[in-house]
């Protein structure tokens, strides 16, 4: 099994025609099992096609020509017009919206976190790749090319979530070279405001049964890492957590941003030090370095069947 | 962006929030004449972008105009924190009967906005949440309406306020709010909001961060605040070594070879991408290593600015030797980075083989990305050495050569 995404998702291409978005759909329409990318839309391109996807002016004739709901949008239109495209995608029925476009106003990002929980809906992102179920699916960049992402993800036990693209690579990468396959991986984002934190997919890794241990890439900034850290002692979760921290140097360097526009250390609460040991004190063990992840998880989930048995 | 005090007070005005009969000056002698139009004890203010200014005495008290003039003159010349001043602000000297904290901020948890009041104002929040946690109220908002009133009241009312303070500062709390979102604030605070003994209520200081991604659309308000678009406000000023990086980034729109930091350290980094970037820097200096500078590539850059990347990192004074090392790519192509460091090498009469320590970027077009560093003999690894043990390599190799 697998979080967010299944063989049978449908889901379309916001800002299709741009050029990264081009690549994105061949990948996505590439890797594993094919996704069932049912349309794109860009204002003004109706009729023409991407890699044989059919493009639309609006997200409602998209969902027309489908005949029915669509699960799924990737909008990858310019910062100015994403709480567009996202408000536009929600109130024609799309549940699950991976927003790739970086720089967009945390106002912008509250907005359409606001009516995407009216609508019932969840949002990836934005600034993130995607999420990618391996040998099945992948919503988003994550991975890169088909024969790429087939390197990387393997299918397997393993939960991954990051608020670096580039990083759920690098670590999935490391996993499935130790032989630990991954269920589902999530790029989820390296903004102040994101759609899905750690904590709120949490309990979607809990109810999936493949799932038997979660490995985090966290940055400093923001409260996400304290709040789950909350959530895993209030919840008892059954999943061991492993995580990895980056960017310690920041510490010294309060007020400045580096990697991502999330990652700023504000106050003592943002920092590094004070971030790893909050996830300690939860029972969340820390890698000092990526290449100790395998060994750390395979630990913690024999551990657990220990407990179990 | 953060703004200075003078700016954020205009911007509180703007909103309908009172603010004392303030003037704001570059020069000594306009001082006088707005100390002698407040014709009363005044306070000089030193407008800098940086905490701790009382302590430095960039703040001084004035009974009479000509002390004005003379504390102006000082202050106008005294370095704080290593900024000096961008002018000063002649405020009355409030005649305090209470200071109250008024502040608006994002929570990301929640991702909302959240109005923060209390009545233990003129010092530092975090400090008053932590030792006196019942003198904080707290209200949450949402950002896809008008904030309304009854939530500021609600917030104010948490603390115990009431009486004549909670209707008056609820529709400064309120207004507060509405500036917040109108003006993209990530911080909109009034602290201290003053209670006069004549029973009026004015902010007497204001703090104010603007999102930088907000920017272009808050244009109209900048350009009336004279603020161009080169003011980035940045907790540090860029280095000349960092605008000559954003020069490099700016050369042409393919993928990014910049956010460069300048450190003094004797190994230059062509790091990325964003969270590869934080985890490489973090492990160089783990091993001991002392990095040059920090840098982003990604999103799959040119040759040309991939190059002009290397070439400024090569080029910085106390650079012996460089690292070039990324987590996996999907995007940025493995070969168009190795060309580009190798070019930069090269054009600076450098052998490639000497002076790239090591080159660990595994991932699209690595095939092609490996011929051509064997060609020039450079040291690479693939995504079975880790990003560590790579960082460690790099270290190791400088060590040696020292």
């Amino acid at each position: 099994m697998s979080i967010l995404l299944n063989e049978d998702t449908t889901f379309i291409v916001q800002g299709i025609t741009g050029r990264e978005a081009v690549n994105l759909t061949k990948e996505c329409l590439e890797y594993g099992k094919g996704a069932k990318v049912v349309g794109g839309v860009t204002p003004g391109r109706l009729g023409r096609e991407v890699h044989g996807v059919p493009v639309f002016d609006t997200v409602e004739q998209a969902v027309k020509h489908h005949g029915g709901p669509i699960d799924g949008s990737v909008v990858t239109v310019p910062p100015a017009f994403t709480k567009d495209a996202v408000m536009e995608a929600l109130a024609n029925g799309i549940k699950i919206i991976v927003i790739v476009t970086e720089r967009i106003p945390r106002q912008d990002v509250a907005q359409m976190v606001e009516f995407a929980n009216e609508c019932d809906a969840r949002i990836i992102g934005p600034n993130c790749l995607g999420a990618i179920v391996p040998d099945v699916i992948k919503m988003g960049g994550i991975g890169g090319p088909a024969k790429d992402a087939a390197k990387a993800y393997t299918p397997g036990s393993i939960g991954v979530m990051s608020r670096s693209g580039g990083m759920t690579t690098e670590i999935s990468s490391t996993l499935t070279a130790a032989g630990l396959g991954q269920s589902t991986a999530v790029s989820i984002g390296g903004d102040a405001i994101i759609g899905s934190t750690y904590t709120e997919l949490m309990p979607m890794f809990e109810a999936d049964e493949q799932t038997e241990a979660i490995v985090i890439y966290t940055e400093p900034g923001g409260r996400m890492e304290a709040e789950l850290a909350e959530w895993v002692t209030e919840n008892n979760s059954r999943l061991p957590i492993v995580a990895f921290m980056a960017g310690k140097f920041m510490d010294e360097m309060p007020g400045m941003s580096f990697g991502h526009a999330g990652t700023i250390v504000e106050g003592k609460a943002d920092t590094a030090t004070e971030k790893i040991a909050r996830l300690k004190e939860a029972g969340i063990e820390v890698a000092e370095e990526i290449a100790e992840i395998p060994d750390l998880v395979k630990a913690q989930i024999s551990k657990k069947q220990e407990v179990t048995a | 962006m953060r703004f200075f005090e003078y700016e954020a007070r205009e911007i509180v005005k703007r909103a309908g929030i009172p603010v004392t009969d303030y003037g704001f000056t570059r020069s000594a002698d306009e001082a006088r004449e707005i100390a002698e139009r407040i014709a009363g004890p005044t306070v000089i203010k030193s407008q800098v972008l940086s905490g701790g200014r009382m302590k430095a005495g960039g703040v001084q008290f004035a009974d009479t105009a000509d002390e004005a003039k003379a504390h102006a003159e000082t202050v106008l010349k005294l370095e704080i924190n290593g900024h000096m001043p961008r002018g000063i602000l002649v405020d009355p000297k409030a005649d305090l009967k209470q200071e109250y904290y008024l502040g608006v901020v994002w929570d990301g948890v929640r991702k909302k906005p959240v109005m923060l009041f209390s009545d233990m104002g003129g010092i530092d929040i975090e400090e008053v949440a932590e030792q006196h946690p019942d003198h904080v109220g707290r209200m949450h908002f949402s950002s896809r309406t008008e904030p309304l009133d009854y939530l500021a009241k609600e917030c104010i009312a948490q603390t115990g306020v009431t009486g004549r303070a909670l209707q008056r500062i609820t529709p400064i709390l309120s207004r507060l709010a509405k500036l917040f979102l109108e003006r993209d604030m990530t911080l909109a605070e009034i602290n201290p909001l003053g209670e006069l003994k004549d029973g009026s209520f004015v902010a007497l200081d204001a703090h104010m961060d603007m999102e930088n991604e907000a920017r272009p659309r808050q244009k109209a308000l900048l350009k009336d605040l004279e603020i161009g678009d080169e003011e980035t406000r940045e907790a540090r000023e860029a280095t000349e070594f960092e605008i000559a990086g954003e020069e490099v980034d700016g050369m042409d729109h393919r993928g990014v070879a910049g956010n460069v930091t300048e450190f003094d350290g004797n190994l230059g980094l062509v790091i990325g991408a964003g969270g590869g970037s934080l985890t490489l820097f973090d492990a160089v200096r783990k091993f001991g290593g002392e990095p040059a500078n920090y840098c982003e590539i990604g999103g799959n850059p040119s040759v040309a600015k991939a190059c002009g990347l290397a070439k400024l990192v090569l080029q910085k004074p106390g650079v012996d030797k460089i690292a070039v090392m990324m987590s996996i790519v999907s995007n940025t192509r493995v070969d168009i980075v190795a060309r580009g460091v190798i070019k930069a090498c090269l054009e600076l009469g450098y052998d490639p083989a000497e002076k790239i320590a090591i080159f660990r970027i595994p991932g699209a077009w690595e095939d092609e990305g490996y011929k051509i560093l064997d060609k020039y003999g450079v040291e690479y690894c693939d995504r079975s050495v880790s990003m560590h043990q790579a960082a460690k390599r790099a270290v190791d190799k400088i060590g040696a050569a020292a």
